[in-house]
């Protein structure tokens, strides 16, 4: 196998008694969409924030393209290539969408100790946030302040958000949390268009969605990777099923 | 997709024009002030009160730039004007009586204070952040009242206002409204230019949410820090200034009282507007002056001896009064001025 684009070694994190991650061990090779599934509670979202460089391990390594990155605040991370999206929805609501992309492409491009010049008629800014917004499909909506569009609307501004930063690698978390039918068929078609040219890593509730887009599995239970394969096999596996039995149905 | 990308102001000129008008009223009324002071009959009272209107318009607006687009709610920016004063009052003692001096020397410390403090106080959130500015600024309040040399809690008189390369030009209160307004008119414009501008983007990014600045890669300490040092510089401006248009300084200028005025004219005249800011800072001036003798007047039916104290305790009204204006006026006075349009 190829070098891992992004590995968990001994990944820990507890707060006091209460252990959150449990030795997490995970390796995302590049090109994969990775999937982490887990019944509630299982720490899916801590492990991103630790990943993203939220909230700090107690121990263990986080490799990003061999380089131990553990120590690195969430914005060191992002220049090296990780993007995250947010579970709750985290965009800048009185910026309309195209400001929330643009500032994106902003951070990436040259220096923004800038204090003259109208960044909001930068051609390049907005030319590189209208392909990022096109290629989620909002691109009718860029004008909208961001706070007014609808919840699924604002989930694909996430996606086009976290596109902007250029990333090798985009953490997303639930991007499908609280959409409904037809917007979350419409976050999966993006999705799967995108895992053609990035690696991901998609923390998701919706089994379907899941097993139909992820080329492998890990499953978290109590902040332990039970099991880590592809969707068929992880679906036949005992400890999977026995983990969600009550959870819910396994599709 | 080009298309759209390059036609991002086709429909905002319309809704920005509308709003241009009140800064173009707002400095064509400064620039008119003076030559109608002349038929007032009290033209010197007039240009200095329309003066000091001018001098706390930029520093509300210094403070408006980092409470208004950055939420940072500092409880401390009258001691950049006390610095300002007292850079001009302790330089002109020592026989530097030049503003080519004295002002550079002024906003270098303003900048150096503004550096240290917020770099500590930025550290913080929220409250904590009021208080930690609210502290800084006491420190530098005591710190003026033990000086001794210069004052102590007393303060001291100029000699005279500051010359310029040599001549005696502020001497004149005309002049002296002149520079004034010049000043405001280039804090206003840099204030514009930084708030549209990258950086200003940034700062308003993270007043908005800082945790998102941070997972697209900004570090909004940094930004937060530079906005803070801007700000302090104009506020320091605002304060050699002031102390020329006094031709006094004394603690008074940087008590805890004066910072909580300045966020109150901030928010008077709207956050988040600049020319708002300059708007509160002259309502709230000229209600100070004026009220006393507008509430003799209103009260004519009143007996005499009633209205003598009404007018003597017209702090009773202005406090009730401005708390009215900034509960129902959402938006302060920026927020009345833009509702006709929008509803």
């Amino acid at each position: 196998m190829a070098e891992p684009l992004l590995e968990l070694r001994n990944l820990r994190k507890s707060y006091g008694a209460l252990v959150v991650t449990d030795d997490v061990n995970i390796s995302v090779q590049p090109g994969e969409l990775h999937a982490i599934i887990g019944p509630n509670g299982a720490g899916k979202t801590t492990l991103i924030h630790q990943i993203s460089g939220m909230l700090p391990s107690n121990s263990g390594q986080i490799l990003f393209i061999g380089e131990d990155i553990s120590q690195l605040s969430m914005p060191q991370r992002v220049e090296r290539g990780l993007a995250r999206s947010f579970q709750i929805t985290s965009i800048l609501p009185g910026f309309s969408a195209l400001e929330n992309v643009a500032l994106a492409v902003q951070a990436r491009s040259g220096s923004s100790f800038r204090f003259f010049g109208n960044a909001s008629r930068e051609n390049d800014l907005n030319g590189l946030a209208m392909e990022c917004l096109g290629e989620v499909g909002l691109a009718a909506r860029a004008r909208i302040p961001a706070g007014l569009l609808s919840h699924g609307e604002k989930r694909q501004l996430e996606l086009a958000v976290g596109l902007a930063t250029a990333p090798k690698l985009l953490l997303l978390d639930e991007p499908l949390a609280g959409t409904g039918h037809d917007e979350s068929q419409r976050v999966v078609e993006t999705l799967r268009r995108l895992k053609s040219r990035l690696t991901i890593v998609l923390i998701e509730h919706d089994m379907e969605a899941v097993f139909s887009l992820a080329d492998r599995v890990s499953v978290l239970v109590y902040g332990r990777v039970i099991a880590t394969d592809t969707p068929e096999r992880v679906r036949a596996n005992p400890d999977v099923r026995a983990a969600y039995l009550g959870e819910e149905e396994l599709v | 997709m080009t298309e759209i990308a390059e036609t991002p102001s086709a429909p905002a000129p319309s809704l920005t024009t509308r709003l241009e008008i009140v800064p173009v009223v707002l400095f064509t009324a400064f620039a008119a002030a003076p030559l109608l002071a002349a038929y007032s009959g009290a033209e010197g009272y007039v240009l200095s009160l329309l003066t000091r209107v001018m001098i706390f318009g930029i520093a509300a607006m210094a403070l408006d730039l980092i409470l208004g687009y950055g939420a940072l709610v500092s409880f401390g920016h009258a001691a950049f004007l006390g610095l300002g004063g007292y850079a001009v009052g302790i330089l002109a003692s020592h026989g530097f009586e030049d503003a080519l001096v004295q002002i550079p020397i002024a906003l270098a410390a303003s900048a150096a204070f503004a550096f240290v403090t917020g770099a500590i106080s930025l550290r913080t959130k929220g409250v904590y952040f009021i208080m930690i500015t609210l502290a800084f600024g006491q420190m530098l309040y005591f710190l003026a009242t033990s000086l001794a040399p210069y004052g102590g809690d007393d303060g001291m008189t100029l000699a005279s206002r500051s010359l310029i390369a040599g001549s005696a030009w502020l001497k004149n209160d005309f002049t002296f409204y002149w520079i004034c307004l010049l000043c405001l008119l280039g804090a206003y414009a840099l204030s514009r230019s930084i708030v549209v501008s990258r950086f200003g983007r940034v700062l308003r990014g993270t007043r908005e949410n800082a945790v998102r600045m941070e997972a697209i890669g900004f570090r909004p300490f940094r930004f937060q820090l530079a906005a803070y040092v801007i700000s302090g510089i104009m506020a320091g401006l605002a304060g050699c200034l002031l102390a020329n248009q006094a031709e006094f300084i004394s603690p008074s200028f940087m008590t805890w009282q004066r910072s909580g005025e300045l966020i109150f004219m901030v928010v008077l005249g709207g956050l988040g507007s600049l020319h708002g800011a300059i708007i509160g800072a002259a309502a709230f001036l000229l209600l100070e002056e004026f009220l006393p003798e507008i509430l003799h007047m209103a009260s004519f039916f009143l007996a005499e001896e009633t209205r003598a104290h009404l007018a003597e305790n017209w702090k009773m009204v202005f406090g009730p009064l401005l708390i009215l204006i900034v509960l129902f006026a959402r938006g302060g006075i920026m927020g009345l001025l833009r509702r006709p349009h929008h509803g």
